[in-house]
């Protein structure tokens, strides 16, 4: 592995090469070492300003790349949009320049527009970290799902993952694509047709509407919530309909093989997409994902931050 | 008398079948016959166009000037240099501004502002509906006599087709013909990109072809209906040309415009976010494009024109879902239809393309404009087929510079304007 890292934004996984996604990979390794020692904290981002600017609410996300931060020695600051000047009607241009202004050198931008990071990036000469924009991209969630598949499975070349849910308005989902098929993974995706179109084939994966034909053959199964909020309308009959043909019950899951990882980004809407006791299980990698998330993300804004200037 | 001769150039005047090297005379405004003239050489203006087309002054029938309420997009005055610059002597601009054009003292104020301020002529539409709502109908008979040229809510589209119905039927006994922007709202949604391989990508809100179609349906079920013409804007699918096609071939009164950057380029222009790229109805597949030029060259879309809508910098410099749509194209759309339709496609020739700009709308509208007849007002452009130039969105006369074809390199283009006689622009 001879790959320099070049780039002072991570806006997507579509625009990553195998290599430097391996590289992140193998970066976050070293400081998921870091959050084993007595002292969780290391000097790489000492006097550089990262400014959390969340447009759309998080918790997990913003936590997590504060607290990846704050083990990089850097000063955050936490921005959301009810208390940043764009109810003011200022446009995310200028609130971005006036952050700028005052020095900022990594901006993590989560925000419901697609696009709305690379916007920034193409005008600003801080770092832009994508914390999910719209329906686009959310690459470190992406980078945390490889790193825990890596970790327990040892690679992921020819592996086969299944991702469950809500497909049409997952970020997620679309970043775990991009990744998985770079790396050389099988991907299928199962939900309703109406939230898993068959568009989707023409991205290098398989679609299915029958979530017991995939289950058996997965060696990975990604659930994914269902957004209420970002569906302007019915997309299916309902919550127990859902349940009875897409969820990930008690029963189904002794459709997975033994040793197949059950995966969710979380927040998890038990009983729905999955299964309370499947949810704490010993398939389940859900807060493994979680700790790795802090590890990849101190790798992206050790390797990003170091970019910019 | 004020007398002017055009010596030497190619004669294109599709209204009267002529294509032949010739001398045209203006005498006082107007197109002349050389035996009105005599004698007294001194005093005529001579002008040698010696390998340029002489064409009737080119038509857009689908601008938005933005006036009145959005003078910082466009003003009445900026918007007809534009059409100057791009070689065209008529404009017919859109009613949604602010006020909306839906009563007869807004369009006296388009037409006041017009004749003070503008180059071309300015012809002014007024809304279908009040308030561009599509609820109630405006006063589509008192309009009429303040003098638009045709009813359409572009921008925004009908929905509740006994509402249309009842406009077509009524804009009939005026004499008006329907334009109308085909959009079905619960299809498309919140749609800002076309629905297909690079919405499904960048996760952007899809814009269905069906959403375009269905309504381009409905209205030929309409103009069947109530027997009067009812003219498709900025038609974007193949679905659409099909509908178009086999209404047309049954006689039906529909008609349908093609805008150059829905062939110039394909939804594959979306993926940097660049809202220059954003517009309703958006930019579609390679095989709509296809079947966009095939309509064009059966005579399916009869109609070329811009859709120029301006917006300011700080307007479109924001996340793709929150722009607003549209871009200009006054200044662009000859040199584009021009280089891709007659130079690289050979989609139609020459002729065809004057025809499309001149008689067609001209026709469609019942104006008098789009020809060189003995005695028509002396609107011509002068073009210049194979000139090779360069868009320069700094060097637009426009008061926007919303376009995604800076830098573009293209074949064919505009070189002088006159109205009524009096050069307006030239390169």
């Amino acid at each position: 592995m001879t790959t320099r890292w070049t780039r002072k934004d991570l806006l997507g996984l579509r625009e990553l090469s195998a290599d430097e996604i391996n590289f992140i990979l193998e970066t976050a390794d070293a400081f998921k070492q870091v959050g084993t020692r007595e002292i969780k904290k290391v000097p790489a981002l000492r006097g550089k300003t990262l400014v959390n600017f969340f447009v759309e609410p998080s918790t997990r996300t913003r936590t997590s790349f504060e607290l990846a931060a704050l083990r990089l020695s850097a000063d955050v600051i936490n921005i959301s949009a009810t208390s940043s000047s764009l109810t003011k009607g200022e446009t995310l241009k200028d609130t971005a320049r006036n952050l700028e202004a005052l020095h900022a050198d990594i901006l993590v931008l989560r925000h419901s527009s697609a696009g709305a990071p690379q916007f920034l990036a193409n005008r600003l000469r801080a770092s832009v970290i994508n914390a999910g924009d719209g329906a686009h991209e959310h690459p470190t969630q992406a980078l945390l799902d490889l790193y825990t598949i890596r970790e327990k499975r040892e690679k992921i070349a020819g592996l086969h993952v299944a991702i469950i849910g809500d497909i049409l308005f997952s970020r997620v989902a679309r970043s775990n694509i991009f990744g998985l098929l770079k790396l050389g993974a099988r991907v299928t995706l199962v939900g309703p047709s109406t939230l898993v179109p068959c568009e989707f084939e023409k991205l290098g994966v398989e679609v299915s509407h029958k979530i017991e034909n995939v289950l058996p053959s997965a060696d990975v199964v990604n659930l994914l919530r269902i957004q209420h909020e970002r569906q302007r309308r019915e997309y299916f009959p309902g919550i127990g309909e859902y349940i009875r043909l897409f969820g990930l019950t008690k029963e189904r899951a002794k459709l997975l093989k033994p040793d197949c990882l059950i995966m969710h980004p979380g927040p998890i809407n038990r009983g729905v997409e999955i299964d309370s006791d499947v949810a704490d299980g010993v398939q389940s990698v859900i807060l493994d994902q979680v700790t790795n998330g802090l590890a990849v993300r101190m790798a992206v804004l050790y390797l990003c931050g170091g970019i910019a200037t | 008398m004020s007398a002017t001769i055009l010596r030497n150039g190619r004669v294109i005047d599709p209204a009267n079948k002529r294509d032949e090297v010739a001398d045209l005379l203006i005498v006082d405004g107007k197109i002349a016959e050389k035996s009105e003239v005599s004698g007294q050489k001194s005093e005529i203006e001579e002008i040698d166009v010696e390998g340029l087309i002489v064409a009737p002054g080119l038509i857009d029938m689908h601008v938005h000037l933005r006036e009145p309420g959005f003078s910082h997009k466009e003003t009445i005055e900026s918007g007809a240099r534009a059409a100057a610059a791009g070689g065209f002597t008529t404009v017919i601009c859109m009613p949604n501004t602010s006020p909306a054009a839906d009563n007869p003292s807004t369009i006296a104020w388009i037409k006041d502002r017009a004749a003070e301020a503008a180059c071309v002529h300015v012809l002014p539409t007024g809304a279908i509906s009040k308030n561009l709502a599509g609820e109630e109908l405006s006063p589509i008979g008192s309009l009429a006599q303040a003098g638009i040229v045709a009813i359409t809510d572009d921008g925004h589209c009908v929905q509740n087709h006994e509402v249309m119905r009842r406009a077509v039927e009524y804009a009939r006994m005026v004499g008006l013909p329907v334009l109308d922007h085909c959009q079905d709202y619960n299809l498309v949604g919140n749609g800002v990109v076309h629905e297909g391989y690079w919405s499904t990508l960048l996760g952007l809100p899809g814009w269905p072809a069906a959403g375009e179609e269905a309504i381009i349906m409905r209205n030929i079920l309409l103009a069947e209906l109530c027997d009067h013409h009812i003219h498709c804007q900025h038609v974007t699918t193949a679905g659409s040309v099909r509908l178009l096609r086999e209404a047309r071939s049954r006689g039906v009164k529909v008609s349908g415009e093609v805008c150059p950057h829905h062939i110039a380029l394909t939804d594959e222009a979306i993926q940097n976010f660049d809202t220059n790229h954003k517009m309703n109805p958006p930019l579609r597949s390679q095989a709509d494009v296809d079947a966009l030029l095939e309509g064009i060259a059966d005579g399916t879309l009869s109609i070329l024109c811009s859709d120029h809508a301006p917006h300011a910098n700080f307007e479109k410099e924001v996340e793709f879902d929150a722009a607003p749509f549209g871009i200009i194209g006054l200044e662009t759309e000859l040199g584009l239809f021009f280089d891709l339709l007659v130079h690289k496609h050979r989609k139609i020739d020459i002729v065809r393309l004057i025809e499309m700009y001149t008689v067609e709308p001209a026709r469609l509208l019942r104006i008098n404009a789009g020809t060189l007849s003995i005695g028509a007002p002396a609107d011509v452009t002068l073009i210049d087929p194979d000139l090779e130039w360069t868009v320069r969105i700094d060097k637009f006369e426009s008061a926007s510079h919303n376009s995604p074809f800076d830098g573009w390199k293209l074949r064919g283009r505009a070189v002088r304007t006159i109205v009524g006689g009096k050069t307006v622009w030239r390169l």
